[in-house]
Parts: C-alpha cells; sequence; structure tokens
C-alpha cells in the first residue's frame, strides 16, 4: 500500500509539473521572440540552439521521445483490449476473461507513471533545446495543451478508479458501471493520443498558418486537421493494440517457462495465445492502414511521398518488410506448435508446411528490393532505380500480392487451431468445409490476377489493382469466420490441453515484442525524415547542426539503444507487478 | 536461468535487425548547401553546369525527373522536341503559347518552375484532377526555394539540352551579391583570381603532368583542349567517375570537387587548361 500511495504521489508530482508546463514554456516562447519576425514562423540561425552540456539535443528528444511513445503505446493499448475483454467474459460467464483482463491491467498500471515521467522529460528536454519551435507550435495550439494536461489528469483519475474499483464492481449492474469507467478511460486516453498526433502531424503537413510566413491565421481546429491527422490516429490506434498484445505476450510466455505448476503453466499458456491473438488481429490491418498513410503523404505532396519511397530512405522499406516478416513468421510458428494442444491438432499439422512456403516465399518477395538502389552514387544522384533483374518481383504489384496472402494464410493457420477443437455437428458441415475451401481457392486466385494485372497495366492503375486484393482478403477472412460461426454451433468441443506447449514456442512470443518496438522505432525514424531539413515542413526551417537525416546504420543503433533502454524499463515494471503479488509469510 | 536465456534471446534478436540496418548502403541526408556564386565570371557555360548540378542537388528535381515514370524524365526524353511541343499544345494557355524559338522556350521553362500547374503534362496531373494541378511543387517556394539566379541556371541547363543556345540572363553583379549576402560565409576561402593559382589550390599537378609537374597518377593534360570539349572537360572534373581515361583507375581523382569549387574556379581551370600545349 506504501508502494502505492508513493507511485500516487509521484503521478500527481509529475502532472501538476505538466500543468505548469505551460506557463514555462510561454516564458520560453518570449525569450524566443527576438529571433521571430513579426508575427511569422521563427527562423532560428544556428547560434540561437542552445547547445548545454555538451548533449547532442536530437539524440536526447529522440531517445525520451521513442521511450515515451514505447510507453504510451502500451498504457493506452491494453486498456482497449482489457474492456473488449471484460465485456466478453460478461457476456460468456467465463471468469478466465475477465481475471486475464484484471491482470493484464496489474501489468500496465506500474507503467503508467513511467509513461507520464517520461512524457515530461521529453517536454523538458524539447523546450529547453528548442525553445523556438516550441514557442511557436504553442502559438498555433495555444489552449490545446492546456486540454491535454487536463485529460492527462482525467486519464490518471480513470485509470486509478478503474483498476482500484475492479473487485469492488465485479457483478450484476456494478459490472456495467466498471464498463463505464473503462470506456471513458479509452475515450480519454484515445483523445490524448489524437492531440498529439495533431502536433506531430502539423509539423509534416501544416495547415491553418499563412505558407509563405508561417504566421498563425487559422484555428486551432483548423492546424490539428491537418491532411496526415487521421491516417496517423488510424494507423497508431491500430499499430498500439498489435504491440500491446505482442507485450503482454512476452510477459505470458516469460510467465509460462519461469512456472513450474501445471495449472499455472496452463493461465500462462491460455494468456500467450490470447495475446498473440491480439497482436496479429491488430497486425492484419496495419499495412492497410498503412498504404493510406503513405497515399494520403503523396496526395499531400509529392515530394515528400518519393522521399520516403524513392529517396535516400528507401532502403528502409527493405529492413521494414524483413522486420514484417519476421513478425509474420514468428506469430505463424508460434500458431502451428499450438495445434499440439489438442489431440486433433496432428491432422491440420500435415498442412503446416504448405503455409510455410506461401509465407516464406512471399516474404521472399517482399523484401525484394522495389526501387532498389545498389549504390550510394546512384541514391545521391537519382531519386532510385528499378534493379536491373529483381525488378519484376519488387514493384508494387507483386509486394501487395505477397502481403495479401501472407495475411490470408496466417489467418488460415489461426483458423485451423480453434477449428482443431470443435467438430462440427451441424448436417452441413461437408458443404459448409468445402465453401470455406473455395472461398481461399477464389480469393487467392483473385489475389494472384489483381496482382498480375497490376503488373502489366501503368504506373497510374497499380494502385487500383490493390483494391480487389484487399477486398479479397478482408472477404476471405470476414465470410470464413462467419461460416464458422454457424457451422460451429453446439459443435463438439475437443479438450484444449493449455499448458501443452513446447518451450521453444514461447521464444516466438519474445520476438514479437522486440520487433515490433524496433519496427516502432524505424518508423518514427522515418515520420521524422520525412520533412527533411524542415522543423515545421514546408514553414520553420531546421537550422540546427542536427539538421541532416542520420545514415539507416546510425539510426538503427540510436534505436537499438532505446529498445535496450525499453526493455530495461519494462522488466523493471514486470517485476514490480509480481514484487505487489508477494508477500512475505509471518516468521513463527 | 531463464531469465538469462530470454534476454540473451532477445539481444541476439535485436542484434540481427542492427546489423542489417548496418549492411546496407548507407547515405546521410544532408539539408542543401547553398553554393556560392560569383557573379562577375559567371558566363552562360557556367550557368548551365551550375543549373546541372541544382538539377540533381539542392532543386532535388532527380527525385521526380527520371526513369520512374513519377515525372517527364528530363534527362533522358528528346527535349528539342518536347519542347516546341508544348508551346503549341492546345491544352496549353500560358505565356508562351504559340510562340517559337529559345527565349519562348526559356519563359515556357521558367513558368513550369514557378507556376507548375498552368501546363500539365498529359498523364502526370495530381490523381483525379484530370491532369489540372502538377503534383510538382513551385519550385521558388519552400520545400525547394530556389532564387531567381538557380532558376535561370537550370533553365539554361534544360535550354542546352534541348539542343539550344541558353537564352537566360546573366546575373548582374548586385543580384549576386544579394545573393550570397544572406548566407554566412564565416570559414569560406577567397575565391581564387586566376587558372594558375585555382590548379594550385586543387591540387591538380600532383596527380596530372601540368606543364611538367610530372604528377603520373593521372592521365597528363597538357593539349587535353584539343581532345575534350568544354562541357566534357567539366565533367571530367566535377564527375570524374562518369568517364573513365583508358589505362586509369576509377575513384582515384577526388570526385567532390564540384562541391569544394566555386564556377568561377571551375571557369578559370577550364579556360587554363583549354589553353595548355601538347
Ligand atoms: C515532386 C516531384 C517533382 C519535383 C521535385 C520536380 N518536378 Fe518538375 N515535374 C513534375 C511532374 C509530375 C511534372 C509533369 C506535370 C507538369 O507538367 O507539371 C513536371 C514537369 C516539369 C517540367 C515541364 C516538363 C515538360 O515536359 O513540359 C519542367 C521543365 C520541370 N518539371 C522542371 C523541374 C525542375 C527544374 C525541377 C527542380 C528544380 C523539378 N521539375 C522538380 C514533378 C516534379
Ligand atoms: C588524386 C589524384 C588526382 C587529383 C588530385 C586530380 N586528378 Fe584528375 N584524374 C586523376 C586520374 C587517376 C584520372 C584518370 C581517371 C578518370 O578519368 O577519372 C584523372 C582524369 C582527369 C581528367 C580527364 C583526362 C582524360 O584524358 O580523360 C581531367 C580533365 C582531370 N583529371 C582534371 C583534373 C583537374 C583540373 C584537377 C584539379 C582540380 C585534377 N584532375 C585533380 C587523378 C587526379
Amino acid at each position: 500500500m506504501a508502494f502505492n500511495n508513493f507511485l500516487k504521489a509521484f503521478v500527481f508530482l509529475t502532472l501538476a509539473l505538466l500543468i505548469l508546463f505551460p506557463d514555462v514554456a510561454f516564458a520560453a516562447a518570449d525569450a524566443a521572440k527576438d529571433a521571430t519576425v513579426a508575427a511569422g514562423a521563427p527562423k532560428p540561425t544556428r547560434a540561437d540552439y542552445p547547445i548545454i552540456g555538451g548533449l547532442n539535443a536530437r539524440t536526447l528528444a529522440w531517445g525520451f521521445a521513442q521511450m515515451h511513445l514505447f510507453l504510451a503505446a502500451f498504457v493506452l493499448a491494453v486498456p482497449l483490449f482489457s474492456i473488449a475483454m471484460e465485456y466478453v467474459g460478461h457476456l460468456t460467464k467465463d471468469e478466465r476473461y475477465d481475471n486475464m483482463a484484471h491482470e493484464f491491467m496489474k501489468i500496465t498500471m506500474s507503467a503508467y507513471s513511467l509513461t507520464a515521467l517520461f512524457g515530461g522529460t521529453l517536454a523538458l528536454t524539447l523546450f529547453l533545446f528548442y525553445p523556438h519551435l516550441m514557442g511557436y507550435l504553442m502559438k498555433v495550439f495555444r489552449g490545446q495543451m492546456l486540454i491535454y494536461a487536463l485529460l492527462f489528469l482525467l486519464e490518471s483519475v480513470t485509470l486509478y478508479i478503474y483498476y482500484y474499483s475492479w473487485n469492488a464492481l465485479r457483478w450484476g449492474n456494478r459490472k456495467w458501471y466498471h464498463m463505464s469507467i473503462g470506456l471513458l478511460l479509452n475515450t480519454v486516453g484515445l483523445s490524448l493520443m489524437f492531440i498529439a498526433n495533431a502536433w506531430a502531424t502539423f509539423m509534416m503537413s501544416p495547415t491553418g498558418i499563412d505558407p509563405a510566413t508561417g504566421a498563425v491565421v487559422g484555428t486551432v481546429w483548423e492546424a490539428t486537421r491537418n491532411p496526415l491527422w487521421n491516417p496517423v490516429n488510424l494507423h497508431r490506434f491500430i499499430a498500439n493494440i498489435a504491440y500491446g498484445g505482442a507485450i503482454v505476450g512476452g510477459y505470458a510466455a516469460y510467465m509460462f517457462l519461469a512456472e513450474k505448476k501445471a495449472e499455472i503453466k496452463a493461465h500462462y499458456d491460455w494468456m500467450g495465445y490470447t495475446s498473440n491473438f491480439i497482436a496479429i488481429a491488430g497486425f492484419l490491418p496495419l499495412p492497410f492502414a498503412g498504404y493510406w498513410l503513405m497515399a494520403e503523404i503523396y496526395a499531400y505532396s509529392q515530394q515528400m511521398g518519393i522521399t520516403a519511397m524513392g529517396g535516400i530512405l528507401a532502403w528502409l522499406f527493405i529492413i521494414q518488410a524483413v522486420l514484417i516478416g519476421t513478425i509474420m513468421l514468428a506469430a505463424n510458428y508460434y500458431l502451428w506448435c499450438g495445434l499440439m494442444r489438442t489431440d486433433r491438432g496432428a491432422e491440420y499439422a500435415k498442412y503446416v508446411k504448405y503455409i510455410a512456403v506461401v509465407i516464406v516465399g512471399g516474404f521472399l518477395v517482399w523484401v525484394t528490393p522495389h526501387s532498389l538502389i545498389l549504390t550510394t552514387d546512384e541514391i545521391r544522384m537519382l531519386g532510385g532505380t528499378h534493379h536491373k533483374f529483381l525488378g519484376p518481383l519488387g514493384i508494387m504489384p507483386a509486394k501487395n500480392t505477397a502481403v495479401n496472402l501472407m495475411l490470408v494464410f496466417t489467418f488460415l493457420s489461426f483458423q485451423m487451431f480453434y477449428r482443431s477443437s470443435r467438430i462440427p455437428t451441424v448436417s452441413w458441415a461437408k458443404a459448409g468445409n468445402m465453401a470455406i475451401i473455395a472461398l481461399y481457392v477464389v480469393g487467392c486466385v483473385n489475389i494472384v490476377f489483381a496482382g498480375l494485372y497490376g503488373y502489366i497495366t501503368p504506373t497510374v492503375y497499380k494502385v487500383g489493382a490493390s483494391v480487389p486484393q484487399v477486398v479479397s482478403t478482408l472477404s476471405i477472412i470476414v465470410f470464413a469466420i462467419t461460416i464458422d460461426i454457424f457451422m460451429l454451433r453446439g459443435a463438439k468441443t475437443a479438450k484444449v490441453h493449455w499448458g501443452r506447449m513446447s518451450e521453444r514456442s514461447q521464444y516466438a512470443l519474445f520476438v514479437l515484442p522486440v520487433a515490433f518496438t524496433w519496427l516502432m522505432g524505424l518508423m518514427g525514424y522515418i515520420r521524422s525524415s520525412l520533412r527533411t531539413h524542415w522543423h515545421v515542413y514546408t514553414v520553420m526551417k531546421d537550422n540546427s547542426p542536427d539538421a541532416y537525416i542520420p545514415t539507416i546504420g546510425q539510426a538503427g543503433n540510436t534505436i537499438t539503444v532505446i529498445t535496450l533502454s525499453f526493455m530495461a524499463v519494462m522488466v523493471f515494471v514486470f517485476w514490480l507487478s509480481r514484487l505487489g503479488a508477494t508477500s512475505q509469510e509471518k516468521p513463527s | 536461468m531463464t531469465f538469462a536465456r530470454v534476454i540473451i534471446f532477445s539481444l541476439f534478436t535485436l542484434l540481427a535487425f542492427t546489423g542489417f540496418a548496418n549492411l546496407v548502403p548507407q547515405v546521410q541526408g544532408d539539408p542543401p548547401v547553398e553554393e556560392k556564386i560569383d557573379a562577375g565570371s559567371l558566363d552562360m557555360a557556367g550557368m548551365v553546369s551550375f543549373g546541372e548540378r541544382l538539377f540533381s542537388g539542392k532543386g532535388t528535381c532527380t527525385l521526380c525527373h527520371n526513369n520512374l515514370g513519377r515525372a517527364p524524365d528530363l534527362l533522358e526524353m528528346d527535349l528539342a522536341k518536347a519542347f516546341p511541343e508544348r508551346l503549341t499544345d492546345a491544352r496549353y494557355a500560358g505565356i508562351a503559347k504559340g510562340k517559337t524559338g529559345a527565349k519562348a522556350v526559356e519563359n515556357y521553362i521558367i513558368e513550369s518552375l514557378k507556376d507548375p500547374s498552368k501546363y500539365v503534362v498529359a498523364g502526370f496531373g495530381k490523381k483525379g484532377s484530370s491532369d489540372s494541378i502538377s503534383p510538382m511543387p513551385k519550385v521558388d517556394a519552400a520545400p525547394i526555394e530556389l532564387t531567381n539566379i538557380e532558376m535561370n541556371a537550370v533553365t539554361a541547363f534544360l535550354q542546352d539540352r534541348a539542343g539550344l543556345t541558353p537564352t537566360v540572363s546573366l546575373p548582374s553583379a548586385e543580384e549576386a551579391s544579394a545573393a550570397s549576402k544572406s548566407e554566412d560565409d564565416e570559414d569560406e576561402a577567397e575565391p581564387v583570381k586566376t587558372g594558375v593559382a585555382a590548379i594550385e589550390k586543387y591540387g591538380c599537378a600532383t596527380c596530372h603532368d601540368l606543364e611538367g609537374s610530372e604528377g603520373d597518377l593521372g592521365p597528363k593534360l597538357n593539349g587535353i583542349g584539343n581532345k575534350m570539349s568544354d562541357a566534357k572537360l567539366v565533367e571530367a572534373i566535377v564527375k570524374p567517375n562518369a568517364e573513365i581515361a583508358e589505362g586509369y583507375e576509377a575513384d582515384t581523382m577526388p570526385d567532390d570537387f564540384g562541391e569544394q569549387m566555386r564556377v568561377s574556379e571551375l571557369n578559370l581551370i577550364v579556360e587554363y587548361l583549354k589553353k595548355l600545349p601538347e
């Protein structure tokens, strides 16, 4: 309890600081005014950037921002699926769901204050090292920053009430009160994220200002609703869910390995399975959200779009593909191992090798360079050029085909597992199965043909060809689930032996959070790099010594260091949550 | 034990990702460097080569104007044919409509740079705009921000590529000094005034036999003017690896003279080399 009090005091102190920040910030903005041209965006020269103790401002801000983001993504995501699980538990009257949701929240609680701590440190770093930029952003977003601080307060209050009232509001009507608190918590959490996204996307695609001078001419809402705001909102929302799932999956896997008792192992096996499910469910739509974001970037500025995909950052998408492929392979591998939990799993296991071929094949197509630039010189000279030999496989339609097939077969891995524990009893089961098989075949043929069509048509229509592919993928998933729902009504359930899982399979659950964390870091690097040498794209130039885009290697090293710090923080967080559950026996 | 194994496994995974990121080609994206121009000595050949450097450098034109189909491939296509066609195109209603000749092409190009949507090459318009809005940014505005002199230089380069004699006006002294005043040129050495001094400043004679200096890492440059045109000479200096002299290795001659030299110095060197006797 003392510890809880400590935590609370800590969080409130942090919040008090945050609420004080606007004043501190306005003071900084005043000081920055000299350098500001009348009402326009400030034009700091290199000498205007504070040098403090020889620290590298960008690396510091980068590190704190990324740490804050990792923690915030986790802390925002868990309540989202906790409340979903709470609801499922309420519907199915299966207490396991409720208990797991509660446990998820328990691990989140100790991460929360750290999120605030890193957020505060980030703000401080930015105001110290980038007073002109922050002053300008404060001018653009004005009172919204205060609203943000207030929402933060509300977030903590609801989060604490949601967690601590869990057992007090456990049954009957009271459960509904509890879930309402959860809903409020999630609404506040998402609002927080959307506001922060507005600032970040404003820096990429500013609106509500005079494009020539940067003078603030519009409302806060106009600046908020910039062209990239919603695509980033959606992308981060989905990615957070996948990320949160991956992290609690890592926790469950560790507990599974560390615990010896069979029933506890069974519990954590189930938790790991559910987390993996959440991670994949969040992951499946992510590429589509990514395409939308990219399309909006192109629409906003072709220059920026090509900088991302065809310029010096092009190689980064090869790395991204490798990471996404790693995530897909790990998640599938875990699902395949899971077939050993059911007695009928072996019947399905024989198909695994075919799925593996598709996933690995898709992975290879995907890493095949698209606008692969062979040498550094070429990158400098041109925006990009096709690889001479691998060209056709590397272009977008082939990649879209690959990613859609990978998604479809990942879903198949998952479907095989849940089918292995249920034997349909409805009279039309055979026909139903045939229908599902037909659905897969037609869907995949469609995806491949749309890919071929996209390949032979000119660039402008290539994007169009990806639409039927996405529709096919989504149709397979939606219809397969629909048919299964009806077909598995009253099905004979075969026992799932939770805990009957190999140790090795658990390592797949560690690959997910590690790869996700690093991938998020990489995407953060590219999102910021798109602004090139601008703080606020086209409006306020970055004249600091760090106005360059670091090489992918430098960025990779930085991201690795940040990821390591994050892992250390998470180990601490998990350790804390276990510590809270440990009590010393009274000496006799 | 479990803990150690999990940590080591995770570290290993991280290491693999990091290693991969370090294996791919490494390019740092530097902010554009303003090139100093020396109004006094910038002649038309200098403008053309300045324009060429802007085209792939500060102007970031090659980002879009390349062979990937995002924009007309200005470096490959037949500009001598394309530009006159634009001027007579029914959809074109700009200042040079129906006119012919080099000056009209200059006007067309400048218009394309300042107001790309004035005329959108068929098939390249923004999606859904049916070729009424160009995806090309106005190059005199952010983020590219070319100055008037720079736009003239790029135009001279494109006119040259179209087989026309560039008609753009050369920067007047006050224009050029206004353009370079805005930049802070603290640690920049004074430009040299003669070809000999420029050759000395960049140490050409250590590798090349120049009037008996006996450098032998590179080919002798005496009489080079008979073998190479001005443009070829400029290329040989600025992009030494574009064409390798017979019997010599690539990557020996520094490839960053283009960044170090001022346009005036480059011109002095070219003038000097042309006059070198056999
Ligand atoms: C973001 C991509 C992009 C960048 C950067 C860009 N352009 Fe363009 N440019 C285009 C597109 C697309 C077109 C074709 C549509 C049109 O006519 O406006 C075009 C058209 C042109 C045309 C007319 C071509 C014709 O065939 O009539 C000229 C000239 C031109 N650009 C020059 C330049 C120069 C010089 C630069 C660098 C300073 C540059 N562009 C930078 C995309 C770009
Ligand atoms: C480090 C040695 C080195 C220095 C310094 C050097 N060069 Fe070169 N240069 C070479 C080599 C080697 C070649 C032949 C390979 C090639 O064509 O790139 C060459 C080729 C050339 C050529 C083409 C000759 C031909 O016959 O094709 C020219 C012109 C030239 N250099 C001019 C210069 C000028 C002007 C400078 C000073 C600004 C200079 N070089 C400085 C090594 C050097």
